[in-house]
């Protein structure tokens, strides 16, 4: 029997990038955040508000650029 | 404690529960609120159960044949709700969770809220957020590997990882004590309307019957999808009126946790299961469905009641 596909670093599509296992991030202003779940979420739209984590905030954007499209 | 019944129904079960003779019981209830709360003193008997009523009677052949009545009628009712709904046009499960639209008490709380409305929210979500995940652990025995190790990466997680200091119920429980409200298991029942009583009586209905394990699956998933920007609308809201920070940090933890949560169950679990199990799709989207829809309910409800909407 083979095995499952199970990444440990997983970018999804319009949203955070997600880690599995125990992780140090270093942020842009030299400070180290530790990982403290069995998966973690990672901003990649640069909007969080509680960076380097994401924060859902990412959904607001691309709702905001779906209203924007031309609906006729 | 049993809660105070709401009405025929309810009176009768509540007795029976305490004497132990359950034999003539007929579910007739004279109300949906009669209904409900006997649903859910009869789901209780799985979870903590209640000092005066013997623990055997969980398995009771006549309260469970009777649980089954209440279950028929009130499934029914969801799935013709989820029938009339145009979400059922909706292709995947994000475009049926995007495209839902109710009203947000997170928002009212995040803004205009005053003390007393946001004590009776906390009151109310005290009944699911004080078994929180509970529900959704009886699912995991139902299910393949490839489904269940993701769903128990998040439920691990729903569990303080190890840690009981970060147990989520026990985040909430210190955030009820900090902003000076009872906190044992289900002690504002009473108080609940029955639209947190329906909230939560879907859940363990899903969680109880392994028919259903794609809606709780696909109610979990709803849930987690629609949990961090309303939890960081209630920490604002917890902070604007200056609540303990206990009881924010319980928001906090899930605006961070839910983010994770989120794309694990939508795309780990329910993503996995409906590759394995494509002839299950409508049961998932009857979950996520009824998660908002009962949630939009409540929501609503409760606006009216305070006149805002």
């Amino acid at each position: 029997m083979s095995d499952f596909e199970h990444a440990s670093v997983v970018l999804c599509p319009a949203g955070p990038m997600l880690l599995r296992g125990k992780h140090e991030i270093l942020d842009a202003d030299g400070k180290v955040h530790r990982t403290v779940r069995p998966v973690s979420a990672v901003c990649m739209c640069g909007r969080s508000a509680i960076k380097p984590w994401c924060d859902g905030t990412h959904r607001l954007l691309s709702a905001g650029a779906r209203d924007d499209e031309p609906t006729g | 404690m049993l809660p105070k019944s709401r009405g025929t129904l309810s009176a009768a079960v509540f007795t029976a529960l305490q004497s132990g003779a359950t034999a003539d019981l007929v579910p007739a209830p004279e109300s949906e609120e009669d209904a409900q709360v006997t649903l859910w003193a009869l789901y209780e008997l799985h979870y903590r159960g209640f000092d005066e009523v013997d623990p055997d009677l969980e398995w009771d052949p006549d309260l469970l044949r009777l649980r089954r009545g209440l279950e028929r009628s009130f499934e029914t009712e969801l799935r013709r709700r989820w029938d009339a709904s145009p979400l059922r046009e909706a292709g995947e499960l994000t475009d049926l969770i995007d495209g839902h639209d109710g009203p947000s008490l997170a928002r009212f709380v995040q803004r205009k809220a005053d003390r007393e409305q946001v004590l009776e929210i906390l009151r109310h979500r005290s009944l699911y957020h004080l078994k929180e995940a509970d529900p959704t652990s009886w699912v995991v025995p139902r299910l393949d590997t490839r489904v269940k190790a993701p769903l128990m990466e998040i439920l691990f997680d729903e569990y303080g990882d190890g840690d009981p200091n970060r147990l989520h119920h026990h985040l909430f429980r210190r955030g009820l004590e900090a902003a000076g409200l009872r906190t044992d298991h289900a002690c504002y029942v009473d108080e609940a309307p029955v639209e947190v009583l329906a909230l939560n009586n879907a859940l363990s209905l899903f969680g109880l019957h392994r028919r259903l394990r794609g809606a709780a699956l696909g109610h979990f998933a709803a849930f987690e999808a629609t949990s961090s920007i309303p939890s960081r609308q209630l920490a604002q809201g917890l902070r604007r009126l200056e609540f303990p920070d206990e009881m924010a940090a319980y928001y906090d933890e899930h605006v961070e946790a839910d983010s994770v949560h989120e794309q694990v169950a939508l795309r780990d679990v329910c993503g996995a299961f409906l590759e394995e199990n494509p002839s299950e799709r409508d049961t998932v989207h009857l979950g996520a469905f009824t998660c908002l829809d009962l949630e939009a309910r409540y929501a609503h409800a409760m606006l009216t009641q305070w006149g805002v909407s």
